[in-house]
């Protein structure tokens, strides 16, 4: 994975709560076998609608996406993360994520961003008044700057952190713990004879 | 220090908790399906890696297989092109991996949250996890059970581990006697309207009291079944004589001195006298009554003699928008009452609700009924198991008597991705465990219930409380 730089990008907001991920990308496009065929699937019901977001030209440039409380929820399909970037998404941000779809992102460098009430309406405003001003995310000091120079802090766990701005990925990461596992698996053998009887 | 049931079940399952990391967590059970597993086998093909412990692993198809009848040839005809492909890589991936698969239409295929359990394979005590995120529904043996990405699916193929923040503990007590009608969806409906779906976010349920102690296992994986729907990952139930007499002589069951050492463990899982747990709720099943939801996630549900909630009273704008939104999609208006709302479409399926023993409530209630007029009723069995069950106790000719559909095993209307589905702007009662926009199909409205409450409102047309027919069979069939 490439390790995550900081960024400045401007805002689509959707401040909607408990989007699930459902709507971020409907079950009839997760008959694909890669990851890359899904920014088509991505709200595509909500994109019928004309005066949805993702249609107002206002926010054509947008590349993180303001959503509300409990964003994610739902289907544990790892296709919602995959859809988003595939849509040009780097980053959500909200009051809260269902835990699933946080994990997703984070191993797909989608960051999730959880913020205050107050810092989520201020960047809700600011999307309103200034569709085109851009914000700037920076994780190695977990922090979101607003074009006034506005600053707040955000939350992520020290390791997804780690991998993240040094691009290690978890699967490599876990690779390396073979011997602790084989040692688990010996003091353990009641644990892996499940299917063998 | 005494410990939670899922305290138990952690500790005995992390195998290195390095520092600054999460907890790498040992994984007894990995069920894998369609269509999660596509692009993690990828990924090990890409890396050159095989699957660690392929016998640990089983693989079934649910998702995007329809449900439609057998041709001559005794096959289940698969039209899509796209699922076709999709079916064929599960196929290629189990046997490149050596990973057992049950194949559409086979003895033992079926949704993979009803083969684990019926097989056998779900165990008390066991890590279990699937990228599918009712996994949640194994917690009904007291074992830790949650649904995980595809990326994770990866990590489970390749190391049989996965890294794990530990979540925090949450108890939901219900106490009581459920009412004649009501059964555990009504209980686990109630708890999320309660809770809110995000409400038990990072937290790990497990439900207790003597309303849960008093229900059969397979009312119990309904209840642990939509867990997710509350937000957390898993829900347990600690596991007792009832969870052992189900397992008892399934296929892969232990057997012999293996099952009295197994039972002996699991008699030592649940939480001990004066575990603490992070959060609790109380619920009392006595006073529940049928729910059903009128929005658009479950945890818009209320009893079902209650009225649409007004968007009006909200004081949260957030909230407020996201109500104004789910009624202008079900074309409900605040104040209406749901019973008495017209209904199109009938589901008696899913994961949640197509056991054995939901097919005999839906038939024991639909027995000389008929489904009204211009209704379309499916009763789609959850595996080819519960299929052939139901036959051999002629349940399925008390379905296809009474005008309703009777279908192979798979996921079918729950999810609308293998053909049957709602079509834009009908109402369906759905025993399924979601009601998210588009959800059952494209436009389509659902209102999450029991299948007491679907079957009744199938006979009737409309959505129907099912302790008034509960009441009226009780009449017909008292000696006079
Ligand atoms: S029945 Fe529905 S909820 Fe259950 S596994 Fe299938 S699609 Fe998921």
């Amino acid at each position: 994975m490439e390790p995550l730089k900081p960024f400045s990008a401007s805002l689509v907001p959707l401040p909607i709560e408990n989007i699930d991920t459902d709507q971020i990308i409907p079950a009839r496009y997760l008959k694909v076998t890669d990851k890359n065929s899904l920014a088509e699937g991505c709200f595509t019901d909500w994109r019928q609608d004309p005066d949805f977001v993702l249609n107002n030209p206002r926010y054509q440039n947008g590349h993180i996406l303001v959503a509300g409380h409990n964003f994610g929820c739902g289907s544990s399909r790892e296709h919602a993360p995959w859809a988003l970037k595939a849509y040009g998404f780097r980053a959500v941000i909200s009051t809260y994520f269902a835990d699933i779809f946080r994990n997703n992102s984070l191993k797909n460098g989608l960051l999730p961003i959880v913020v205050d009430a107050e810092t989520h309406q201020a960047l809700l405003d600011l999307a309103e008044e200034a569709p085109e001003a851009e914000i700037h995310i920076d994780l190695a000091s977990q922090t979101v700057t607003l074009p006034n120079g506005q600053k707040a802090s955000f939350p992520i766990d020290p390791f997804s952190k780690t991998c993240l701005l040094e691009g290690i990925d978890e699967l490599g990461y876990l690779m390396k713990q073979t011997p602790e596992i084989e040692a688990f698996e010996v003091s353990h053998p009641a644990r892996v004879q499940t299917l063998q009887s | 220090m005494p410990k939670t049931l899922f305290e138990k079940i952690w500790d005995a399952h992390v195998v290195s908790h390095p520092p600054n990391s999460p907890a790498v967590l040992y994984v007894d059970l990995h069920l894998v399906h369609e269509v999660t597993s596509p692009q993690a086998f990828t990924e090990l093909r890409q890396r050159g890696i095989k699957a660690r412990r392929p016998l640990q692993t089983i693989a079934t198809m649910d998702h995007s297989t329809p449900t439609t009848p057998r041709g001559a040839d005794g096959l289940i005809p698969v039209t899509d092109a796209m699922a076709v492909t999709q079916l064929k890589t599960l196929v290629d991936n189990c046997n490149d991996h050596g990973i057992p698969v049950f194949e559409l239409g086979t003895e033992k295929q079926g949704i993979v949250h009803v083969i684990g359990p019926e097989l056998g394979l779900t165990q008390p005590g066991m890590t279990i996890v699937c990228g599918d995120s009712h996994t949640s529904t194994h917690g009904a043996f007291g074992a830790l059970a949650f649904g995980i990405g595809t990326s994770e699916v990866a990590h489970v193929l390749a190391t049989q581990t996965l890294l794990q923040n530990k979540p925090s503990t949450y108890e939901i007590r219900v106490d009581g006697q459920l009412q004649e009608g009501v059964t555990a969806k009504d209980i686990i409906l109630a708890v999320i309207a309660n809770i809110g779906i995000g409400g038990g976010t990072g937290h790990v349920f497990e439900y207790t009291g003597s309303a849960i102690r008093s229900l059969s296992m397979e009312a119990r994986m309904t209840i642990c079944n939509m867990s997710i729907e509350g937000g957390a990952r898993a829900g347990l139930i600690a596991p007792d004589e009832t969870t052992f007499d189900y397992i008892q002589g399934r296929p892969h069951a232990p057997q012999g001195a293996d099952w009295d050492k197994a039972v002996a463990y699991w008699r030592t899982l649940p939480s001990d006298e004066g575990a603490i747990y992070d959060k609790q709720l109380i619920l009392d099943a006595n006073t529940l009554a049928p729910m059903i939801t009128y929005g658009t996630n479950p945890g818009m549900g209320m009893s079902i003699t209650e009225r649409v909630p007004d968007p009006k009273q909200i004081s949260d704008n957030s909230q407020k928008m996201a109500l104004d939104k789910a009624l202008a999609y079900m074309d409900l208006q605040p104040g209406q009452p749901l019973l008495g709302h017209k209904v199109d479409v009938v589901f008696v399926g899913s994961c949640t609700n197509s056991r054995i023993s939901d097919l005999r409530q839906a038939a024991e209630m639909i027995k000389g009924h008929r489904v009204a007029e211009g209704v379309r009723m499916l009763v789609v069995p959850g595996s080819q198991t519960v299929k052939r069950q139901a036959e051999a106790e002629g349940l399925h000719k008390v379905f296809v008597e009474a005008g309703a559909e009777w279908r192979e095993a798979g996921c079918s209307m729950c999810i609308a991705m293998n053909g049957d589905q709602l079509q834009p702007g009908q109402y369906a009662v759905s025993t399924s465990n979601r009601n998210f926009e588009g959800r059952q199909g494209r436009g389509g409205r659902t209102f999450l219930a029991s299948p007491l409450t679907a079957v009744a409102s199938a006979i009737n047309g409309v959505v129907t409380d099912p302790r008034t027919m509960v009441a009226e069979r009780a009449y017909e069939v008292s000696p006079a």
